[in-house]
């Protein structure tokens, strides 16, 4: 195990969570532990509930039954709690999401301002420092519509760690990529996987899941199937689903 | 036959002319500000408020979006001061072209604030915004951006049905055209000229709300 | 001050109601005959239809009913014509209607995909087979809840004629207002029913509205 993953207090806990939908059940009790530093990676069929189950950790879905807790904290009803947590949790989309009539470094300098009520050079310099980090800083003064996909995307993850926040969240980042462009969001993730920030990513790209994640979760119908590292994962997956999940994404 | 078309008895009027546009001017420009910010609040009303606030909102969309200005006009002026509210007439215009123009800008905001797509909402609340900031500085620029030709089309329209202020002697140009009727007899030319008066006016305003709507919008071609 | 009772204050207002329907029907047919002509003229002699087309429609769009109804009622006198409420009415309202309809119905024609065009074309169609098969009925069906909605407009612009003395619904209740001096009881029910009028048609236009995009087809 990676000895920079640290045990001591989970940072994200999901204690038997199930969520409906009116009468259809999208999560039956969903359990998860994540560590500060650890990479975790959920995969699974369309429709098995993997983006509702992150979606629920930021509270833009809510859970009818079970325990969220970030950073020890339960995820409750409370607003001023949910607003709290959201500071702290940070989510990347898969349609981007940037503020269309705000320039680059506008988008990543809201939440800063307005959240954080830093003043705007330093939220400026802040913006301009994880801009440069994700290579795209000359674009700072463009407006998204002028980017390409994957460096829209690579703004999100920007905006997104311009609120420092201490675990992310990836839903799907490259599924609306032209496949070109996969690969520069990709080297962003691993940059930041390798600096050891809490994540847990939703994707279809197993090879991220190789080379960075800690932990395979992979789930389906929303229910959790199998958990393990990824060696074990790839190699010798222990349930039947798991196995023919794996055996139909390698046929591509 | 017999009528010979005299504009030139018209044209010793254009004083009073510039008055009766300035007055017609000023009564939807007041209206449209005040709408502007009234809607905003309506449209949110409408679409997350309590159900009884909601049903209030509608009600009152709807029952100005079905009857006539005129009427509205003529109850506002005759029927408020029955009651012992005393209005002049033009403020009396003013609350009815401002309740007739927020009625129907609360439905194009409504639709506005619907045309944002969900993901900005998310993407804001994820940022840990408080709601209201994302409604504030995410959602609703880009709905009035996304509604701003039709803001600008029904202002131009309430601004020509204004018109019929002019029956409860408000100073607006159409009265002035009755007056210059009643003194000269030349009814055609008078309304004629106030006619394309509000042709112009109506281009014109067209004209400088879309630059001043590139310029507020800028760079966000979609 | 002549007293009257709700139930006579009433019943004269819906005999004048009559006449804002009937004047509603008449200009409505009228205007769609008109807004025809109009359409068959640009589509046919489209240099110059089209520019008069163009003028036309502004000018009814681009200045108030109340003075086009003044220009009919004061004006085309001063030429001759011998022109009562009610014609100054009907006129000017048709050709209102006729102006507005013409806009709308252009604009479902010209909402039709050129694709639809070189489709038809290339399948060795004329313009009369185009319109008649391919471009028209399509063009009907999204025609359909605008022009329903332009009715509503058409009903409450009626009101405008009663300024010209047209005895309908709204003049009706000026005349009780000056005999009762109860504004606020008479014009809510002014206001009342026209609100009846209108609201089943605005309603109705809705529901056609969604009926044409049943799952975001547009």
């Amino acid at each position: 195990m990676d000895p920079q993953i640290n045990n001591s207090a989970p940072m994200i806990e999901l204690r038997n969570v199930s969520k409906w939908y009116d009468s259809f059940q999208a999560l039956t009790d969903v359990s998860l532990i994540v560590n500060k530093g650890e990479r975790v990676v959920i995969c699974g069929p369309s429709g098995s509930g993997k983006s509702t189950t992150i979606r629920c950790i930021n509270r833009l879905e809510q859970h009818q039954s079970g325990q969220i807790l970030v950073e020890g904290v339960e995820l409750t009803q409370d607003f001023k709690n949910i607003e709290l947590i959201r500071r702290e949790v940070g989510m990347v989309f898969q349609q981007f999401n940037l503020f269309p009539h705000l320039t680059i470094l506008q988008n990543l300098t809201l939440a800063p301002r307005r959240v954080r009520k830093m003043p705007k050079d330093q939220a400026e310099d802040l913006a301009m420092r994880y801009l440069t980090r994700v290579r795209i800083a000359e674009q700072a003064h463009k407006y998204p519509s002028q980017l390409s996909g994957g460096q829209q995307q690579r703004v999100a993850i920007a905006r997104a760690l311009c609120m420092e926040p201490q675990v992310m969240l990836f839903d799907e980042p490259t599924s609306a990529l032209d496949p070109e462009m996969i690969k520069e969001v990709l080297d962003v993730m691993i940059e930041l996987a390798e600096e050891h920030m809490t994540m847990i990513c939703v994707t279809h790209e197993m090879g991220f899941a190789r080379t960075v994640a800690d932990t395979v979760v992979f789930m389906d119908k929303g229910q959790v199937v199998e958990v393990a590292p990824p060696a074990e994962f790839f190699a010798q997956p222990k349930n039947e689903r798991t196995r023919l999940f794996l055996s139909q994404l390698l046929k591509h | 036959m017999g009528y010979s078309f005299d504009f030139g008895a018209i044209a010793g009027y254009a004083g009073l002319f510039l008055q009766g546009a300035g007055i017609t001017l000023g009564l939807i420009a007041i209206a449209a500000i005040l709408s502007l910010f009234i809607s905003i609040g309506g449209a949110a009303t409408a679409l997350w408020g309590a159900k009884w606030a909601r049903g209030l909102v509608m009600a009152y969309v709807e029952a100005i979006r079905n009857t006539p200005f005129i009427v509205q006009m003529f109850f506002i002026f005759f029927g408020l001061p029955s009651l012992g509210l005393k209005l002049t007439a033009m403020t009396a215009a003013v609350i009815a072209v401002t309740v007739n123009l927020t009625a129907y800008c609360i439905e194009i905001m409504r639709a506005g604030i619907e045309s944002v797509s969900p993901g900005q909402r998310e993407a804001g609340l994820a940022l840990g915004l408080h709601p209201i900031w994302v409604f504030v500085s995410v959602i609703l620029p880009q709905a009035i951006a996304n509604v701003y030709p039709a803001l600008v089309s029904q202002i131009i329209l309430t601004m020509l049905e204004s018109a019929v202020v002019s029956q409860i002697a408000v100073m607006d140009l159409t009265h002035v055209a009755d007056l210059i009727q009643s003194r000269n007899y030349r009814t055609f030319e008078a309304y004629f000229v106030v006619a394309v008066i509000y042709l112009v006016m109506a281009i014109c305003l067209r004209r400088v709300m879309a630059r001043a709507g590139q310029r507020l919008f800028a760079g966000r071609a979609r | 001050m002549i007293e009257l009772s709700l139930a006579d204050i009433l019943s004269f207002l819906l005999l004048a109601a009559r006449w804002t329907v009937l004047l509603s029907v008449i200009a409505f047919v009228g205007g769609g005959i008109g807004a025809l002509l109009l359409l068959l003229l640009r589509y046919a002699r489209p240099r110059f239809g089209s520019g008069f087309m163009r003028v036309y429609v502004e000018f009814f769009q681009g200045t108030p009913f109340l003075l086009q109804l003044f220009l009919i009622f004061f004006g085309l006198p001063k030429l001759g014509m011998d022109v009562s409420p009610l014609m100054a009415a009907t006129i000017g309202l048709t050709l209102y209607a006729s102006a507005f309809l013409a806009e709308i119905w252009r604009g479902c024609v010209d909402a039709i995909p050129r694709g639809q065009w070189d489709a038809s074309a290339s399948l060795g169609m004329n313009f009369i087979q185009q319109m008649r098969d391919v471009i028209l009925p399509q063009s009907l069906k999204i025609a359909i809840p605008p022009t329903v909605g332009f009715l509503v407009q058409l009903v409450k612009n009626t009101a405008v004629t009663s300024i010209v003395g047209f005895h309908e619904l709204t003049k009706a209740g000026n005349v009780i207002n000056n005999a009762t001096f109860q504004p606020f009881i008479t014009y809510s029910l002014v206001a009342l029913i026209y609100f009846a009028m209108c609201f089943p048609l605005t309603f109705w236009s809705r529901r056609l509205e969604r009926r044409l995009t049943p799952t975001g087809h547009r």
